[in-house]
């Protein structure tokens, strides 16, 4: 049963995946994106990691693939790219795709110690639960934690830095007007 | 019981489709979406050998990975919102400003 979950959910995923890159519309691309993190979140759940499965669904499915829609809907992006593919970049780039995939069969098929890692597989039963991870997130990896959310402050800042336009007088007026229908808007 | 090498497999599809949305889409909000699909493959990874080898590094990990794209996506869209304002273009062959 786990094995037909797993060819389905993974079929969904490269399907979903290869939308991404050949879709005309990024409107397009990003609900693709939408179905493929949601069957990889699923996967999460075969591999006995819930609580990452939720993380994911939260983070990616909610934050940031809807900041993502934000964007494209506020910039107004579909007419501006109307070619799809590099012109003078397409020989190179497969190539290099070329010898990517090359390199990674290489790599799952000869390689003599990942196979003696890989093992049979284990099954879903014997998951850690979620009590021993934060355990270990919060005594082993107390500082690599913290310096997380510093650094998710500093983004933050930085984003808010560089979303402001350079020109203080036109981003005012815009703010203010911004402001006034919002407010209008509330009444 | 899943074995483990078909996640491999997944990962590294899922990993070589995001690295041709980076390398021949135009668009750069595809090509960081292409991005956020590469970092989503390697967790797959993370998580299997976390899973085979019965150690939860690999999820702690994979939260890390997460927070920091998380992070990174924040920023690459204030940079790209700053940049169309200015140079009024989302095309990867016409954003040579780092060229010098």
């Amino acid at each position: 049963m786990e094995r037909e979950f797993f060819l389905l959910l993974s079929a969904v995923a490269i399907a979903s995946a290869l939308l991404v890159v050949v879709a005309r519309n990024p409107v397009h691309s990003a609900l693709a994106l939408v179905a493929c993190l949601v069957q990889i979140a699923a996967l999460y759940v075969l591999l006995g990691a819930p609580f990452l499965a939720v993380i994911q669904i939260f983070v990616y499915v909610g934050a940031v693939m809807v900041l993502f829609l934000f964007v494209i809907m506020m910039l107004d992006v579909r007419k501006e790219a109307q070619t799809r593919y590099l012109k003078n970049a397409v020989l190179p780039g497969v190539v290099a795709l070329v010898i990517l995939s090359g390199e990674m069969i290489v790599l799952l098929t000869q390689s003599a110690r990942l196979h003696g890692v890989m093992g049979p597989g284990q099954p879903i039963t014997t998951q850690p639960s979620v009590e021993s991870l934060s355990l270990l997130l919060f005594q082993d990896f107390l500082l690599p934690f913290e310096v997380a959310s510093v650094i998710l402050l500093v983004a933050l800042i930085g984003a808010v830095v560089l979303a402001k336009s350079d020109e203080g007088d036109v981003s005012a007026k815009g703010q203010k007007n911004h402001v006034k229908a919002n407010g209008e808007g509330l009444k | 019981m899943i074995p483990t090498a078909w996640y491999l497999i997944l990962a590294a599809t899922l990993f070589v489709i995001g690295a041709a949305g980076v390398l021949l889409r135009r668009n750069v909000l595809i090509v960081l979406m292409s991005l956020e699909l590469m970092l989503n493959s390697i967790t797959i990874n993370l998580l299997a050998f976390g899973h085979v080898l019965q150690d939860l590094r690999g999820q702690i990990i994979a939260i890390f990975v997460i927070a920091i794209t998380a992070a990174e996506v924040a920023v690459a869209l204030g940079i790209l919102v700053a940049l169309l304002r200015n140079k009024n273009t989302l095309e990867v062959d016409e954003l040579t400003v780092l060229k010098g």
